[in-house]
């Protein structure tokens, strides 16, 4: 069988690594292409980048820096930030991605997700969902930094999505992002039973049991972040861990 | 001296990380101009990211087919990745009605409905001991449809996923990989440098 993935995520605001909880108080982290590289030399499996910048021109960095980065990356390279069109997609595609992600634009106009499909394939289409609690196991989509409500319920928005040809989901919970208090596992074993495709599990990350955790609620892949950045683990320790305890993943 | 490696541009593929792979191992990959360089290339590559029906109306439409079928009977240096190597057979549950290019006997089909599909991440590849290229290692994959199985005449390789299925045939200079080498690290940058060094006459 196909091993789980680690995937480490880069927030990308303005051609440059930021960090910060909840996308609050966001720091300088560093050069993109550089921690690509070293994280794909920890033994990466796949990198994400996501674009947070907050204006147009930031966003137009994103490109530069997919294609920066595809210079030295010979793992998969998944981009998402502000793709809202085909077009969008394309660009970053061209650039070096593998993969793109769309989050807010396919909450307001649910048909890019068919049109990515028919045009890249479903293997190329990822959607990013951020999720919160609302009660024992129902969760909301939220969007902009989750500042913004969408009355969308979680499992039902994944189920359309799939079926609209989305081949992968990146699901984070927007109450455990960046709090290091572990992944929601009620909500990865939700989804992960209401649709067939990969999911990949964000948000709330600390060390390697939880990864795990993760892995055993149904995720195919774990997203991580904030323990890789500020040094506290690296990917490589981490796998060591996993294989320690008997979870096959790439070496 | 550097090699010139031809990519097949599809309209849908990853095209960039194969040039960025290619380029890593200082060869010298580009577009073509015309259906005459596809045809002379000294390395051909064929991508593959999107739909079975798609790419071949692609193919069709930029008069490839002939190109393409005549330079992989003849076993001359082409890469054929992902939909690339699926492009071999002769259809696909994907796109039922559109024709393969049908230098390999096989239809292709769906991974068990059973599975997460598509297959996203890193599998074990065990290779035929006759391989030319192949060494075992983890290749990346991004698939939900595979070739049925492996063509009389052909080198093939198997992996596992819920069931074994072909991972990658090879005949004369001809290698098709349903992973992506261009994708697979240290491991994939390998196989790639031992098909532009073992193969267009510098064996």
């Amino acid at each position: 069988m196909a091993a789980p993935r680690l995937i480490p995520c880069l927030d990308v605001r303005d051609g440059r690594v930021v960090k910060g909880v909840r996308f609050q108080d966001l720091r300088d982290a560093g050069d993109p292409v550089t921690q690509a590289s070293m994280y794909q030399d920890q033994g990466a499996d796949e990198i994400v980048i996501l674009d947070v910048s907050a204006t147009p021109e930031g966003r137009g960095h994103a490109v530069e820096t997919t294609s920066n980065v595809r210079q030295v990356l010979s793992i998969p390279l998944t981009v998402g930030g502000g793709v809202r069109s085909v077009e969008d997609a394309f660009a970053l595609l061209e650039a070096g991605a593998d993969k793109v992600a769309v989050n807010t634009a396919a909450v307001q106009r649910p048909e890019l997700i068919d049109e990515l499909a028919d045009r890249f394939g479903s293997q190329c289409t990822v959607l990013a969902v951020d999720a919160a609690a609302r009660g024992p196991n129902r969760w909301e989509v939220v969007v902009n930094g989750g500042r913004t409500p969408t009355g969308r319920d979680v499992k039902r928005w994944i189920r359309s999505a799939a079926a609209r040809g989305a081949g992968e989901i990146l699901l984070t919970s927007w109450d455990r992002d960046g709090t290091r208090s572990g992944y929601d596992l009620d909500l990865i074993e939700a989804v992960t039973a209401a649709v067939g495709i990969p999911v990949i599990a964000s948000g709330g990350a600390d060390n390697a049991i939880h990864l795990e955790e993760a892995l055993s609620s149904g995720a195919t892949a774990v997203l991580i972040a904030s323990i890789l950045h500020d040094g506290v683990t690296t990917v490589g320790s981490l796998k060591k861990e996993l294989l320690a305890n008997g979870t096959e993943v790439r070496p | 001296m550097s090699a010139d490696v031809v990519i097949v541009p599809t309209g849908t593929a990853n095209t960039a990380s194969v040039a960025a792979a290619f380029r890593r191992l200082e060869a010298e990959p580009k577009p073509p101009k015309s259906p005459d360089e596809v045809r002379d290339a000294d390395y051909l590559v064929l991508p593959g990211v999107g739909a079975f029906g798609a790419a071949m109306a692609h193919i069709d439409r930029h008069g490839l087919r002939e190109i393409l079928t005549d330079r992989i009977n003849e076993g001359r240096p082409t890469l054929a990745i992902c939909l690339g190597m699926q492009l071999l057979g002769e259809k696909s549950d994907e796109s039922p009605g559109v024709s393969g290019l049908g230098v390999v006997p096989e239809g292709v089909t769906r991974l068990p409905q059973d599975l997460t599909v598509p297959q996203l991440g890193w599998n074990l590849v065990a290779p035929d001991p006759l391989s030319r290229f192949l060494k075992p290692g983890w290749a990346y994959f991004a698939n939900s449809y595979k070739l049925a199985s492996v063509p009389d005449g052909w080198i093939g390789t198997q992996t596992e996923y819920g069931g074994d299925f072909v991972s990658a045939i090879e005949r004369g200079d001809v290698l098709a990989c349903q992973f992506h080498p261009e994708l697979s690290g240290a491991w994939g940058a390998d196989l790639l440098g031992r098909w532009l060094n073992g193969t267009g006459g510098r064996s």
